[in-house]
């Protein structure tokens, strides 16, 4: 496990994604109201980019006629055949029981502490004024 | 920091040197305008499209995202999926190092429009745009010859336009008729495709002016993407008991979009029921299974996705490993990635068959 500086923070507004590489890995970082997630970028059904599917929330029903619609902004679904996932998770909503795609720590750090260490694969200036999104894999 | 999702060319243990049979182009109206006469092209500029259905300006049903395309799929520059021939290329031919594709475009076509010589028009137009925008310019796609089925003559006529040329690899209809494909109306396209050495390639889709079901129309999305399979059971039911293949030995029907799982149980089905009602129809001479196994060929894509694998298998076994061809249906949202959608199972043999062998050797591609 090392811990890897992806990007600052300014760079993923609150509802914003952005694709990063990580050790070689697609890997797509959300913003949720603040809160950052990472998932593979890769689906595990068969293989499109989550990065370039809609954020979507839940559709849920009890029965014909009522639909509830929660959690909006915090589910994406796959450009190609439409499954879901669970950004805070990675847990499919398709195929719950046997499919996620896997989901990374994620932080925030400030760019003073970075300098430090022991912090990889940084491709852009740190700057110690900024805060910096950095995704454990 | 941002970086390409996939490596420009994805590695292939073996090449295989793929054919994707169902490649979607957009052909766009101003492209027709050359080739439409000034008063088919004032006759659309009045008139639009009038195809068989009632909702004359938008699908029958709605779809599950806009265009019904991969959401990434949408060019860089500007325009609807499937109208950049760069962006193809790179985010198909090339990304999956493709040998050949086979083009089935789509409305606007003017297939199934209500005005018969219209639809002649647009389909000949059609054919053009094809060569001009797409196949001269890229040599690995391939064009469909467009027919506006609803007018057979002019239908036969456009395939003998087009017989000959190397660009165009099939004829090309869609599921849904006035009437069911085996009846004689429709026997004159046949008959041309045959002459023209060219197999019949059967889309899902259209407008039939019918319900989608035996009991009218269903409530959502969903139900019309099942109903693929059983409107392309009909099909091949209808074109088998009208006895279209005692008529024309040659003729090559390939259905495409559909899957194919279902296939052998309407092989049963048709074969229990020609054994005890075979005077009803004493011109079908063999089992229904006989002029399947003979006569048609199936797409992958939607590619069947059983829990266990080997189920998949076992139908296309009984299909026959020598009449499945690989199709992607780029650039729709049921999009099948090439390297992931055919059951692990297959051994490379198969593979390389379904991939590429089976396609060039029906399309005669080299």
């Amino acid at each position: 496990m090392a811990r890897h500086v992806v990007a600052p923070v300014a760079d993923i507004p609150p509802g914003g994604r952005k694709l990063v590489a990580v050790n070689g890995r697609a890997v797509v970082v959300f913003n949720l109201a603040g809160e950052f997630f990472a998932l593979n970028n890769r689906c595990p059904h068969r293989g499109g980019s989550l990065c370039h599917g809609k954020l979507t929330g839940l559709v849920q029903s009890s029965e014909p006629g009522e639909y509830r619609y929660s959690r909006k902004g915090e589910i994406i679904r796959c450009p190609w055949h439409s499954w879901e996932f669970d950004i805070r998770t990675g847990q499919s909503w398709c195929d719950p029981g046997k499919v996620r795609t896997r989901r990374y720590e994620v932080s925030v750090e400030a760019g003073a502490r970075l300098v430090e260490g022991p912090y990889k694969a940084e491709t852009f200036p740190v700057s110690v004024e900024n805060d910096y999104v950095v995704v454990e894999a | 920091m941002n970086m390409e999702v996939r490596q420009p060319l994805r590695a292939q243990k073996t090449r295989y040197g793929i054919v994707d049979c169902d490649i979607h182009p957009k052909l766009l109206i101003e492209d027709f305008r050359p080739h439409l006469s000034n008063q088919w092209w004032a006759h659309l500029q009045t008139y639009g499209l009038r195809p068989r259905h009632g909702f004359a300006k938008t699908y029958p049903m709605p779809k599950i995202t806009p265009q019904a395309a991969r959401r990434d799929a949408w060019p860089p520059t500007g325009g609807l999926p499937g109208t950049d021939l760069d962006f193809l290329r790179q985010q198909l031919l090339d990304l999956y190092d493709m040998d050949f594709g086979i083009m089935n475009p789509l409305s606007p076509t003017g297939q199934g429009d209500q005005n018969g010589e219209f639809s002649a028009a647009m389909s000949y137009a059609a054919n053009e745009v094809q060569l001009e925008v797409w196949a001269r310019r890229e040599k690995r796609l391939k064009a469909s010859v467009v027919v506006p089925y609803e007018n057979p003559e002019a239908s036969a006529a456009e395939i003998r336009r087009r017989a000959g040329n190397k660009d165009f690899a099939q004829v090309f209809m869609l599921s849904r008729t006035a009437e069911a494909h085996g009846r004689r109306r429709y026997w004159p396209i046949y008959q041309a495709a045959v002459e023209a050495g060219l197999p019949v390639g059967i889309h899902v889709f259209g407008y039939a002016g019918w319900p989608l079901t035996n009991s009218g129309w269903p409530s959502f999305y969903i139900e019309e993407m099942t109903e693929h399979a059983t409107g392309q059971q009909a099909v091949v039911a209808s074109m088998i008991f009208e006895g279209l293949f005692e008529q024309f030995r040659d003729l090559k029907v390939v259905l495409i979009e559909s899957g194919f799982g279902w296939l052998p149980a309407l092989g049963w089905r048709l074969d229990k029921h020609w054994e005890r009602m075979r005077d009803e129809v004493p011109h079908v001479k063999r089992p229904p299974s006989e002029y399947i196994r003979e006569h048609f060929w199936v797409s992958t894509q939607p590619m069947e996705e059983a829990e266990e694998p080997e189920h998949v298998i076992d139908a296309m076994r009984w299909i026959g490993f020598d009449r499945i061809l690989f199709a992607s249906d780029y650039p729709h949202w049921d999009f099948d990635d090439p390297f992931l959608a055919l059951p692990p199972s297959l051994t490379e043999e198969q593979r390389a068959m379904i991939y590429a062998g089976n396609a060039k050797k029906l399309y005669g591609l080299a």
